[in-house]
């Protein structure tokens, strides 16, 4: 900022051709492939006229169950971006032996691995689980939409927004080269004074800003809109780790907001939180950023364990083992995820009392952990088990999770982490835990809600393909990382120069294409499930004998989920229903009271958006006029005081008398 | 029988050659242990459960219980075995947390020969530079970059610094790793029990010349080391503070360098960020600050305070084209080992010189 | 579900609401609004450690004795204080549906906030112009992003106040008006909370350090 500014430099700050990576001919291929894809798609969306469509019925929709299916699809689309770095990181590391360097200079590798945590974390876990809550939460209570249905919308455009940003730093300047925490002084503005940590910065904090209020919503959601007679010992076990996963969030998220608040005032101030000098303290960074980390890694796999909970207890055909220690250790697990933070650093040199509190207290955590597991191991004890696809990838779960639990343990004896910490048996090790619970969780939870969400099941020979495909391929690409750690490898290195590591890397990049393999097959799946969706059909709205209440309703739902609010006796309200002969009501149908629909949220997000890439390239004006923009609509927005309607009592009984003909027609 | 997989030797974790290290290995393979206590029968139970209650079998038919969900004794039972697991594993961690504590002063050679930890251990001062290694021997006077000797069966302490940005030393065969932070000094105290030629390396990701930030690590002998440090004296070069500033700009696949002298009060300019004329050292405005600050007046006074400077993590073009990266005073350094200025390769400098 | 061996074991069991429960407008706003504050403490928190950490480290430079005009932040304290007392008092009129009442205790409010702000604006360019900018040390980076932050709350909620009073003016005390007023009264009272923090553990422990 020193000389004179041009006027380019004020208009564009310091945007220019120079960001284009015009030089990089990997980068340019990608370019034009996702330009020619974007140019298709706009085609074809114009073509079909779909715009209007999606804008009225998806992007303006304030339908928890729409959002929900719009960050499903986002972390779908971000997961192949986050896959494709894996990829090229394995291939790059199977490559760069006997003194060559690969494929990948340390400008683009650097980026790879940043961008792998940073999109896998933020823009494919979190998205798929924000999603999973969204749809599920208030179907298994009984709700017609969250408690604040406008920032539902807000909240997902918001994620969406910092999704963005990251994909333009593909294209547009640079991602950050730091890793995916972008500790300082690295990270500072004199280490780092590209664009890349700026993308890094923006991105999160506008995902966060969606993440943190989704966060409340759904808390909010979950404590006030709970059908009559659900107590909280009767809630769901999914809605109850949806609760413990949102106190999280919102305890949580606003600390990782606060840290980067001081980093990028850091970068664009000068202040000197981070930094060598002027008494700054990077390892504040470092113990604020894991204050948030370590919440957020059990804010992903919360869920995930209400997601095995049903599934175990709804493909045994039993009533969850345990319930109550399962609510209790849910709790125990969410209160002790903020007393562990420090085992992320135990070689940063504190004392070994501190050290040993903290691996000490991260030991606990598999307790409660450990509890859960026995509670899903004895509700298949004496039960009747279906092996569907859900149950499967549960299965695999709990074999595969408990090494990767019991490699997190071992990690958590400080003399032991001396040796492991940084080290490919610690990349092992939480890729073990997070594919094999955050993940299998999800393909789990996607072949078992499936039929609810569109109201045909899922294709079971390529479910099968991909599940075989992803367990087999798992132990191939991490199997070896595990041995390599303890032959003393580290992470994040782009070349190696010991040849007796090479076969073992060569056997990972194989594991990452029986995985690719997995993911097609997946992508199959979706695609021959939905063009013979007829022959997939799923009418009765309950097609594995579930427990909970959304299966009580049709498959997809009404909009307003309930024709009726249900009224709750039971922990398994479905079970107990039909166990009582349950009938549906077919007559007495009343107008319901919904929200409305609004572009409120797509717009300040999109602002939000814009104002970070403003940030990034110093771009102030447009900075300032898109904050100007954001305060403006939200003020705006307050004005508008008709946001509900009435869903007309004629619709409704439509509705209804379809389902009923439907049901009749199908024999249930 | 743990140890069967392991006997290959390139499990340089599993089978190092320094008693420290060996000592987390043996706690590594206990953990494992005690843990697979658990672990292998809730394995065993999974795939048994999940095997003879498959719908199909006759085991569900039989015993199928759709509403038997509470057991107290089964309850007791899954929290108190992972309980007592991890009570075992606890105070395992609690103890050799503590003895194995880097900052504290080794009691033992190796698990037959205890030494009194008041013993003056062999000090070796490290600096993490972009992206190389400097090692100064304060006791000897000497310093090298990117290749560490140590003494076997002599107790070493490392202090630990760094120059720029964070990394983490880390030799395998020795002992774990400590972090390498600018403006700090952190500890590890480790010993060598046999001869060995291997490699230490920066286990903290720290910029574009990470991937090769590695240094030869000899555990040599106490006549292979004296050989080698008269070797490293016969240099004849000289570690003074502007002959630091220039090694420590940065650079990639540094070659070895030896230092017959070394300024001995480098380290700590280096640890308290002022080994340039004029900066002013953190150990100074440490004090001022103690002492409730400087005054109104001293707001204005930032001269020497500035040590972070802007695109100082770039490799300088010109300094590149010359083949000869790091050029420390390059003639005098160059003299020492000639063969090693042409790569990094720490495997080929087994033997000692 | 074949009904004929169910009915045998039925109870009288309604698994429905006849009726649509009535949820009232707004049912979950005042929990949804307590969390946001929460969140927004933890912001604080964060602050207010990272000024624990860093606020000893001067970099040979001032400290909080030779910096802070304790009688300044007095003043500007009771100006603070004095805020959340109108607040208050607008809020007992809107209890008793006078609008102007309300309107009028509003505006005292925003007065007060109003010169709180420009009290901290003042503090901050007179230190800048010292040389005693976010820039000059750890102490001083901590100092200026802790109490800014809390400046700029006091912004956003002073424009917020003035949107209200637009929207009663225009509407008057309807439920959704009352509702958003109660609201900024516990983020305006929040904020209060936070001075006091700011007061006690910035200023006057700062001079005694």
């Amino acid at each position: 900022m020193t000389g004179t500014l041009t006027t380019t430099q004020m208009i564009l700050g310091r945007l220019n051709w120079d960001a284009f990576p015009l030089h990089e001919p990997i980068v340019v291929a990608t370019f034009a492939a996702v330009v020619l894809g974007g140019i298709a798609m706009i085609a074809a969306l114009s073509y079909f006229r779909l715009w209007g469509y999606l804008w009225k019925e998806w992007f303006t929709s304030v339908d928890h169950k729409k959002i929900g299916i719009m960050y499903m699809v986002l972390g779908l689309v971000m997961f192949l971006r986050g896959f494709a770095d894996a990829i090229m990181m394995r291939i790059q590391q199977a490559w760069a032996f006997n003194g060559s360097e690969g494929y990948l200079n340390a400008h683009h590798y650097d980026q790879i691995f940043t961008a792998h945590g940073v999109i896998m974390i933020f823009f494919v876990a979190m998205p798929f689980i924000t999603g999973l809550m969204n749809y599920i939460v208030p179907l298994q209570i009984g709700a017609r939409d969250v408690s604040f249905p406008f920032l539902n919308n807000f909240s997902f455009w918001m994620t969406a927004g910092g999704a963005v940003l990251v994909m333009m730093s593909l294209f547009v300047g640079e991602f950050a080269q730091t890793g995916w925490l972008a500790y300082p002084p690295l990270s500072g503005i004199d280490y780092s004074p590209a664009t890349g940590v700026d993308y890094y910065i923006w991105a999160l904090q506008v995902a966060g800003v969606g993440t943190t209020l989704s966060g409340i919503n759904l808390i909010a959601t979950i404590v006030k809109m709970r059908a009559p007679g659900m107590s909280l010992m009767k809630m769901p076990v999914f809605t109850w780790t949806s609760l413990c996963a949102n106190v999280l969030i919102v305890a949580s998220f606003p600390i990782l907001t606060a840290t980067l608040v001081l980093l990028s005032l850091d970068r664009y101030v000068g202040t000197n939180f981070f930094t060598n000098d002027f008494g700054g303290n990077p390892m504040m960074y470092v113990n604020l950023i894991w204050i948030w980390g370590h919440p957020e890694v059990y804010i992903l796999i919360l869920p995930l364990f209400g997601v095995f909970s049903e599934v175990t207890s709804t493909f045994s055909g039993k009533r969850l083992f345990g319930y109550t220690s399962m609510v209790y250790a849910t709790c125990t697990i969410m209160v002790l995820s903020y007393l562990v933070w420090l085992h992320h650093f135990f070689t940063m040199g504190s004392g070994a009392s501190v050290n040993s509190f903290f691996g000490i207290t991260t030991m606990i955590i598999s307790i409660p952990t450990g509890a859960k597991l026995f509670n899903w191991l004895f509700t298949m004890y004496r039960g009747k088990i279906r092996f569907e696809l859900p149950m499967m990838w549960t299965v695999a779960f709990m074999l595969t999770f408990t090494i990767g639990g019991m490699t997190g343990v071992l990690l958590a004896v400080p003399p032991a982490d001396f040796v492991l910490h940084n080290s490919l048996f610690l990349i092992a090790h939480f890729h073990n835990v997070i594919i094999g619970g955050v993940l299998f969780g999800l393909f789990a939870a996607i072949n078992y809600w499936w039929p609810k969400a569109f109201g045909f099941k899922l294709n079971v020979f390529w479910g099968k393909v991909s599940f075989w495909c992803w367990n087999i391929g798992f132990w191939l690409a991490f199997g070896p990382l595990y041995v390599l750690g303890l032959m003393g490898v580290t992470r994040r290195l782009r070349v190696l120069d010991d040849p007796t590591l090479h076969p073992w890397f060569i056997v990972a990049a194989i594991g990452a294409a029986v995985i690719a393999c997995g993911i097609g097959a997946m992508l199959i799946q979706f695609a021959v499930s939905i063009w013979k969706r007829e022959e997939y059909k799923e009418l009765s709205g309950d097609p594995w004998d579930g427990r909970t209440l959304e299966w009580a309703t049709s498959s997809p739902p009404p909009d307003y989920n309930f024709a009726f609010t249900p009224v709750v006796y039971d922990g398994d309200t479905w079970t107990d229903m039909k166990k009582h002969g349950y009938q549906r009501p077919l007559s007495g149908y009343q107008p319901i009271h919904m929200p409305s629909n609004t572009g409120a949220g797509i717009i300040l997000a999109g602002l939000a958006t814009v104002c970070g890439f403003a940030l990034i390239w110093y771009i102030w004006w447009l900075a300032g006029l898109s904050f100007v923009g954001i305060v403006g609509v939200a003020i705006g927005h307050t004005f508008n005081y008709k946001r509900d309607f009435y869903i007309p009592q004629d619709v409704v009984t439509r509705t209804e008398e379809e389902r009923t003909r439907i049901l009749a027609s199908a024999g249930v | 029988m743990l140890a069967l997989p392991l006997t290959a030797c390139d499990w340089v974790v599993m089978n190092p050659s320094g008693d420290v290290a060996v000592q987390q290995r043996d706690l590594i393979l206990i953990s494992t242990a005690l843990m697979l206590l658990i672990v292998v029968p809730v394995m065993a139970l999974i795939v048994w459960f999940a095997w003879r209650y498959r719908s199909a079998s006759e085991a569900a038919e039989k015993e199928y219980d759709p509403d038997w969900d509470h057991s107290t004794k089964l309850e007791l039972l899954i929290w108190s075995a992972p309980l007592l697991i991890i009570i075992a594993l606890g105070a395992l961690t609690w103890v050799s947390t503590h003895k194995l504590d880097p900052y504290r002063p080794l009691d033992r050679i190796d698990a037959q020969t205890p030494i009194d930890p008041k013993v003056k251990p062999l000090v070796i001062q490290v600096v993490a530079l972009d992206w190389k290694w400097l090692f100064i021997y304060p006791e000897l006077g000497i310093a090298t970059v990117n290749e560490m000797a140590v003494p076997t069966n002599v107790p070493v302490r490392f202090d630990i610094t760094a120059s720029t940005v964070m990394n983490s030393f880390y030799v395998p065969e020795l002992a774990g790793m400590i972090y390498a932070m600018p403006g700090m000094k952190t500890q590890l105290h480790a010993v060598a029990n046999q001869p060995v030629a291997s490699t230490g390396i920066s286990a903290n990701y720290s910029g574009a010349g990470f991937s090769h930030m590695r240094f030869a690590y000899k555990a040599l002998d106490r006549a292979g080391f004296e050989a080698w440090a008269a070797g490293v004296k016969a240099s004849g070069a000289s570690l003074s503070r502007d002959v630091y500033l220039k090694l420590a700009k940065p650079s990639e696949k540094a070659p070895v360098a030896y230092f017959a002298r070394s300024d001995p009060k480098l380290f700590d300019t280096i640890v308290n960020l002022c080994p340039k004329p004029g900066q002013r050292c953190m150990s100074e405005l440490m004090h001022i600050d103690r002492m409730g600050g400087a005054g109104k007046e001293s707001a204005h006074d930032i001269g020497g305070l500035q040590y972070d400077m802007p695109d100082s993590h770039v490799i300088e073009q010109s300094d590149e084209n010359k083949g000869q990266e790091t050029a420390p005073d390059a003639g005098h350094a160059a003299s020492g080992p000639a063969d090693h200025s042409s790569h990094s390769g720490a495997d080929a400098h087994a033997q000692h010189r | 579900m074949s009904s004929a061996t169910a009915t045998a074991h039925r109870e009288e069991r309604a698994y429905h609401l006849p009726e649509e429960p009535h949820l009232h407008e707004g049912h979950s706003t005042m929990l949804g609004f307590w969390m946001y504050l929460m969140s927004d403490c933890l912001i604080f928190a964060i602050l207010f450690a990272t000024y624990a950490v860093l606020g000893g480290n001067y970099a040979g430079g001032p400290g909080p004795k030779d910096l802070f005009d304790l009688n300044l932040i007095a003043l500007n304290t009771a100006m603070l204080l004095f805020s959340s007392i109108t607040y208050g008092f607008a809020m007992l009129a809107m209890e008793k549906d006078r609008v102007s009442a309300t309107q009028g205790w509003l505006l005292i409010t925003l007065l007060f906030g109003g010169a709180f702000l420009f009290i901290e604006l003042y503090e901050f360019s007179h230190l800048i112009h010292e040389g005693a900018g976010p820039t000059r040390s750890a102490f001083l980076s901590s100092f200026f992003t802790l109490v800014g932050t809390h400046g700029l709350h006091v912004t956003f909620g002073s424009i917020w106040l003035i949107t209200l009073m637009v929207q009663v003016a225009r509407k008057g005390l309807i439920t959704a008006n009352k509702r958003r007023l109660l609201c900024l009264s516990m983020f305006w009272h929040f904020l209060d909370v936070i001075w006091i923090g700011v007061f006690t553990f910035v200023y006057l422990m700062g001079m005694l350090r």
